[in-house]
Order: structure tokens, then sequence, then C-alpha cells
């Protein structure tokens, strides 16, 4: 079988700095063919026109009913993605300023072709709080908040230092909160880590170094649960951001693990030579290795059968 | 040389000589509306005598339709209500779901290909209780063909065990709110929304080209309006890429298409700016058959469908508040611009937090381009209160309201999803009069049937289909609602001054009747014979097959 296509959604308000994130990635995506689709959902895709498109990568497309029009073209944007050779190896989905990032997520999983990793939810430190106290817009700001996997809280050098603190824990409520200035984040807490190198490469070849960020790497893993691992990461208390895996279960099946935040997805992989892996990015300070080991070891086999 | 028609009576909506016997026809224009002896001074003349029994109004005026109803019509109809088809045949409600299962199957044992995809639609299983339909029902139609039936909301398509199988989803574990699973893990057959219908929907031959209205489907719209008595009909929504301006130009140019198409020109993939720099390029397209130049925008989605906004307190059932189609910047963006270039814009709001929205967003485009009889239009707008319809006068906006809904959705408003005082003030046409407000009346077909008589019984009855009053507070006259769906309805377009009523200089467009709306009892309204048109002077009896 083909090995599923990753997504993420980046969802967000209006100004929140969706398209300067997107364009951020394309322009980090270390060789990766990326495709991005623009949700426009029956909006202004002012953003389709700023989006710096690959080779005609970039398609916008719209939502509707049959009241205006029938039938929704994110499903068939998706499957006319998937016919492309070569098919991209990653896909961002852009959201409309009121869509709610989740519905995306769940459409997006009715097609086996693809997998969503991770929906990153855009937060402006200045106007998000103002937003979601809107009479007319509250609760749609609110619901995006609540479908990230991971925040990620723009211009936080335009707020005082009180208030940055007071919106991130507020934040903190919803999802993990990383600040980002002008869509900067490092393209591996999107992508992952080094795990999209040449099959065959090995696994974490290129150690991912960023000063805001600690990362932790396995190699060599024994076979173990991905399902469960997965699950110990997505915890909060191991200050996982984002992880990234090639796993082996005690069948000698592979399986990809994906974790964004509370997020975390397995899915089938193709066989390979490459030795089973895994990297975890998180905060500097904030990832817990030896959280992320005994996670390690209550995911083997044998702690599987000792349970 | 010109006709003079002598009628049983013609209502003229002309307040100055609001009725008439005889009207006289040149160039396609009315030369005058009187007596015989005063229309004869326009010098000679034939007088033709074949509506001598027959009463006459001004040709009918539907300000919110799709021309997607006629597309309809080549899948198999399978609503609850009686509905009649563009050649005039009428096709019985199926009354159960077995009934519906025996329709589609005599379809199906129609189509030679064993593989053919058949499609149904008007799907309504609200009446048939808690009873929901399955794959398994559908299957019973065929196992070897596709089969998806769209429901009358258009927002729920039912599809066979075939369909799902082609469309990837017979498989266990789908999580997604829209498809409900069964006992066995499966997904029952019903997928709700866009996102899940659009999985199955090219399988069952629902293809979203076709059913953008092409070109049979817009001639089988012009056979329905003839039906209904209908001249001048607004397309409410339309991409109108040149390909299909060229076609509508083609269709509606040829001599015999009998309708007015008014076709708006929906927001999409396009900036504030570029949506009105299309607008205005559409705008000198415009011929006599068909106008182009409006912009629709829509801001929220449906009540039944729990997707529009409403206000506090929100939905009786405690369903979370409906989305928000468009950001507000972007409704600000078009009103300013559409304001300062003399673009009218009709915007669709159900809920009435999306109507406050788009009034707010009206209001400030307003202080900003005080531009005057702009007409901008509420659509729908079926939730607004009084409060609302006084704004609405003060910022010289009209609104287009929906009756046809009490009818078809009255009960569940009542019971489910506004709760009872709400769905008694939906689509306050009584309120919109005494505020002053210009309003229409629509049937948004094909969601509901095409007929501004139908239409006007709803505003005139306000009656559910269980029989219910629904709010009869906000009920209108008979004489009233045959001004709203004419010259009312011509107004919210810009066409009041062509059509919407039988005078000097006006088009020659003609509801043909065989009963007198005003002389039949009101509850009969919906019953009136319809002989046809004349549209434009050309005569389009209805034929009855
Ligand atoms: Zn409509």
């Amino acid at each position: 079988m083909s090995e599923r296509i990753p997504v993420t959604v980046i969802g967000g308000y209006l100004g929140a700095g969706k398209t300067t994130l997107v364009n951020h990635l394309l322009r980090h995506a270390g060789g990766r063919r990326i495709a991005v689709l623009v949700n426009d959902f029956g909006a202004l895709p002012i953003d389709a026109d700023l989006v710096e498109a690959q080779d005609g990568s970039t398609i916008s497309i719209a939502g509707g009913c049959v009241c205006c029009s029938f039938g929704s073209d994110l499903i068939a944007a998706l499957r006319a993605l998937a016919q492309r050779a070569p098919a991209p190896e990653h896909l961002l989905i852009e959201a409309s300023g009121v869509a709610l990032p989740g519905a995306i997520a769940s459409s997006v999983s009715l097609l086996t072709r693809y997998a969503c990793e991770g929906i990153f939810v855009l937060a402006d430190a200045e106007t998000v709080r103002a937003r979601a106290a809107d009479r007319y817009l509250g609760d749609t700001i609110e619901r995006q908040l609540r479908d990230a996997s991971v925040i990620l809280l723009g211009k936080p050098d335009l707020v005082g230092p009180a208030e940055r603190a007071d919106t991130r824990r507020w934040l903190e409520g919803y999802a993990s909160v990383v600040e980002v200035e002008r869509g900067r984040v490092p393209a591996e807490l999107v992508f992952g880590a080094a795990a999209g190198g040449a099959a065959g490469s090995g696994f974490a070849r290129t150690p991912f170094v960023h000063p805001a960020y600690d990362s932790v790497s396995f190699q060599s893993l024994p076979p173990l649960d991905a399902q469960a691992l997965a699950a110990s990461l997505a915890a909060p208390a191991a200050g996982v951001l984002r992880a990234k895996g090639r796993l082996r279960g005690d069948d000698g099946a592979w399986t990809t693990l994906q974790v964004v935040g509370t997020r975390f997805e397995t899915s089938p992989a193709a066989a390979g030579a490459s030795d089973a892996g895994l990297v975890c990015i998180g905060l500097a300070g904030c990832l817990d290795r030896g959280a992320i080991e005994r996670a390690i070891a209550g995911s083997t086999s044998s702690a599987a059968l000792s349970r | 040389m010109h006709t003079i028609y002598c009628a049983r009576r013609i209502l003229t909506m002309n307040p100055s000589r609001p009725e008439a016997t005889h009207v006289a026809v040149k160039d396609g224009r009315v030369l005058g509306a009187g007596a015989l002896e005063e229309l004869a001074g326009w010098g000679k003349h034939e007088l033709d005598e074949r509506f001598a029994d027959k009463v006459l109004m001004p040709g009918l005026v539907e300000g919110h339709s799709h021309a997607m109803e006629g597309t309809f019509w080549r899948y198999v109809y399978t609503g609850f209500f009686d509905r009649m088809d563009p050649d005039g045949r009428t096709w019985p409600g199926a009354k159960s779901v077995d009934a519906v299962i025996a329709r589609l199957r005599e379809a199906s044992d129609a189509l030679k290909d064993p593989a053919a995809p058949l499609s149904g639609w008007g799907l309504d299983p609200i009446y048939f209780g808690s009873r929901r339909v399955s794959r398994e029902d559908l299957d019973r139609v065929s196992r070897e063909r596709p089969v998806g039936v769209l429901h009358a909301s258009g927002h729920i398509l039912n599809v066979n065990t075939k369909a799902l199988e082609l469309a990837g989803l017979l498989r266990k574990a789908v999580n997604h709110p829209g498809i409900p699973l069964g006992a066995d893990g499966l997904p029952t057959g019903e997928l709700k929304g866009p996102d899940p219908m659009m999985m199955a929907s090219p399988h069952v031959g629902f293809d979203r080209e076709v059913l953008a209205a092409d070109e049979l489907g817009l001639r089988y719209f012009g056979k329905l309006c003839v039906r209904k008595g209908v001249t001048t009909a607004a397309d409410l929504a339309n991409l109108l890429p040149q390909e299909a301006v060229a076609m509508m130009l083609r269709v509606t140019g040829e001599s015999d298409f009998p309708a007015r198409i008014v076709s708006l020109l929906r927001l999409q993939l396009l900036s504030g700016q570029a949506l009105i720099d299309r607008a205005l390029e559409l705008r000198p397209q415009s011929t006599e058959r068909l106008r182009l130049g409006i912009v629709k925008l829509v801001a929220d989605g449906s009540i039944q469908g729990f997707s529009a906004r409403l206000r506090w307190p929100g939905y009786y059932n405690g369903a979370p508040n409906g989305l928000w189609y468009v950001p507000p910047e972007t409704l600000r963006e078009a009103y300013r611009l559409a304001l300062a270039r003399g673009v009218q814009i009709h915007t669709h709001t159900n809920g009435d937090e999306a109507t406050e929205l788009v009034l707010d967003c009206i209001e400030e485009a307003l202080q900003a381009h005080p531009v005057r009889d702009h007409r901008f239009t509420l659509q729908h707008c079926q939730l607004a209160d009084a409060a609302q319809f006084r704004r609405m006068k003060a910022l010289g906006m009209c609104v287009n309201l929906f009756p046809n809904h009490h009818f078809y959705w009255g009960d569940q408003h009542y019971a489910m999803t506004v709760g009872p005082e709400r769905a008694e003030r939906m689509n306050a046409c009584a309120t919109a009069l005494a505020t002053g407000v210009p309003f229409a009346i629509h049937s948004d077909a094909p969601v509901t049937p095409l007929g501004p008589l139908f239409t006007a019984w709803c505003a005139v009855n306000r009656r559910t289909a269980s029989g219910r009053t629904l709010g009869a507070a906000e009920r209108i006259d008979v004489a009233t609602a045959l001004r709203t769906i004419t010259l009312g309805a011509a107004y919210t377009l810009k066409l009041d001054s062509e059509v919407g009523s039988i005078e000097c200089g006006k088009r020659a467009d003609f509801a043909v009747l065989e009963d007198d709306p005003l002389e039949i009892a009101p509850e009969k309204l919906k019953d009136v014979r319809i002989w046809g048109t004349v549209q434009g002077g050309r005569l389009f009896p209805a034929g009855h097959s």
C-alpha cells in the first residue's frame, strides 16, 4: 500500500498570521513537496493571492450547500490532489477565518489516502482575547481554539509581559501554546523532525537544533505498541509538542506515529530498510526525557504482556 | 397594429387603475390597460378573445429561486408532497419509505445499464416519524448499481451499500459527526453535510457541475416558470463563469425561452475588489431575458440544519449555535465597495444573529457611503424581530421572506429548532408591511417548489403540514400577497419600473389564470389554476398532460 499523505490543518481568525505561517513553511520545507489547500468556505480568499505557491500546488477551495451550490470542494480537491504524480509529501490546509479546523480534520479523515497529523491554530496576542469576547465571533474563536493540537501565539512581542503571560495562561486552557514571531516556527514542529529523509537513509540523521526547543531521539527501538506510545506522548506531562516515529510492532508490521500537542495518530507504514526510531520535540525546559523513556518502556511488548 | 386582449378581469397592480377589462400589447410592451374604447384610441388593432374567461395578473416574479430546480427533474422525485414536473405531470408524494423504494425501483428497473447510478431527490423522512432511511432500504432498490437520494433540505444524502463501497466508506471506524454508524459498526448510509455527501455524490450521479444548472436544466426551469405563472425569476446564486454566462445568454436569447432570468453573482474565490469588478463587468452583458450585475453573499447556514446563527437563547433543543460562512470583515468590505460603485447586494441571513451582524455591517458601510436607493436586500431573514425590521426600514433595505417554510418545516421549527414563540414570528410579513420595509416572498426552489401563488398562500394562511396556524398575527391579506409576488419582488430586483404591474410602458408579462385569486377563498389560493403566461408579448400556454 502507498503511505498516507500527512496533512496539517492551519486555523485561526483573519489576521492571525495563517498565510505568513504557510509561506514560512513553504520556504523551509527542506525539499519536501508541499501542497497547499486554501479552504475558502465562501469567503474572500485574500490569502490565496499571497501564498507563494510552489509550481501550482496551491488550490483554493470553497464549501457550500445546495441552497447556494452543491457539495464541497474540499473532498474534490483532496481527491484530485491524491491523483497527482508524484503525490505531495505533505499537505497544508489553510482554513478560512471562520472555519472550524476540527471539522476540516474530520473530513480529511474520510479519505484513507490522508492522515491528519495536527491542527495548528494561530492566535494574535494583541486581539485574540477581544475576539473571543466579541458578541458575534466569540464562540467561533473558542471553538477554533478548542480544536487546536497546538496554539501558535503570534505577535507576542507586541504586548506587555503581564498581558502576554496572562493571555498565554488563558490559551493553555485550550492546548499547548508556542509563541511565534512572523510565522517563524521550526518547520520540524509541523512536518516532524528529520523523518522525511530518503527511504532507507536511517532515522534522525540530521539532528534538530533550535535555541527555543529541546529534542530527544531514539533509534533501534524494540518492537512496541505504537498506539499506546502515542497516547502517552500526547499526555501533557511529557511536554511533547511534536513527535514522529517509525515503529515496528510485535508482528513485524511497520507503523508511523504522529503526535502534535495532545493529538496523536498512528498509521500503517511501508516496510523499509531503516531502523525503528522516534524523535520528540518540545519547548526548551519543558520536554521531559524521563517521561518519554518511561512511555517507551511502558509500550514495549513485554510491558504489554505484564500489564 | 397592436393586439388587444380582453379578459374576465385584469388585476393590474397599478394603484392608479387597479382593474381593467382589456390590455393592449405592442412590441412586447403594454400599450395600455383599461376599457376597449379607451385602448381603441391607439389606432388599428386586433381583438384577441382567447382570455375572455380568464383572469390576468402581472407575470409573477420569483425573487429567490435557483435554476437548479430545472436540473433536479432528470432525477427521481421522492418527496412527501405532490409536485409538478416541467412537463406538467404531477408526481404524487411518496408517503412511506416503501413508497419511496417502490418509485426508485421502478426507475432502476427501467435503466438498461446495470452499473449506471440512480439518483433521487426531495426525500423528507421527517414525515416518516423517527424512522431513518438506511442503506438496507436502498439496497432493496438495487444492490448492483449505486443509488443515492438527496433530502429536500439539500443537506443530507442517503445512499445504498454499493454507493458506500464506491465512496470508500464501507468500512469500520469511520469517525465523522455527519456519518452515523449502525450496530454493525458500518455507516448506515446517511451522509450529512457537504463533505460526507461529496464522498458519495459523484458515484450516485449528482455531479456538481450538472447541478449548477446546465442548458437542459435551464430549459426545464423555463417550462416550470410557465406552469407557475412566472415571467421573471431570480437565480439567486450563480458563480457565473464566462462559459455559463455564454450558455445562459444563448438559451435565454432563443425566441421561445419563456422567462426573464435575473442571475446573481455569488461571492466565491474573489477578493472584494474582484467581486465588484466582476459584477460591473457582468452588468452590461445583460439582455432583455438575462439580467446580470447583482451580487449575492451568504452570512450563515440554515435553521433546520442548525447551521444558522441565532441570538440568545439559541436553539430550542439546545443545539450549539450555527456557523458563519464569511467573516464580518469580508461582509464589511463587500458592502463598502458595492455602495461606492453602485452595485446591489443581496445577503442570505437565516438566523437573527446573522441578520443583526449584516445590519451592523451595512449601517457602517452606509455611514461611509450614504447612498440613496441601494435596495440592499436580506434573503430569507426568517427570524428577524420587529426591532430588526425597524432597522431595515431606517437603512433603506428590502427583505425577501420565506413563508413556504411554515408549511414544510413549521412544525419542526415550533417543536425543535426555535420553539413556539419565535416560530410564530418567523417570516414576519405583517411586521414588514406595518414597518414599511419593501418586501418579497420566495420559494428558494428547489428547496421548496417554485410557485409564487403557493408562496402567497403560505403567507396568507401560515398553515403548517400538520394544520397548525403558525403565527396568525403575521398573516397578510390576499391582495397584499399578490402585490408582493409581483411588484414586491420586482422592487427588490430593481425591475419595478419594467415589470410587476400591467400599465402603459411596462413589459407585456402576464400570468394567465383560470380562477380569480381575489374571489377564491384565501385558503384555496394555492389551488388557483394557471393557464400559462404571456412574456414580453409572447404566448406560453402551459398545456396539460
Ligand atoms: Zn437560495
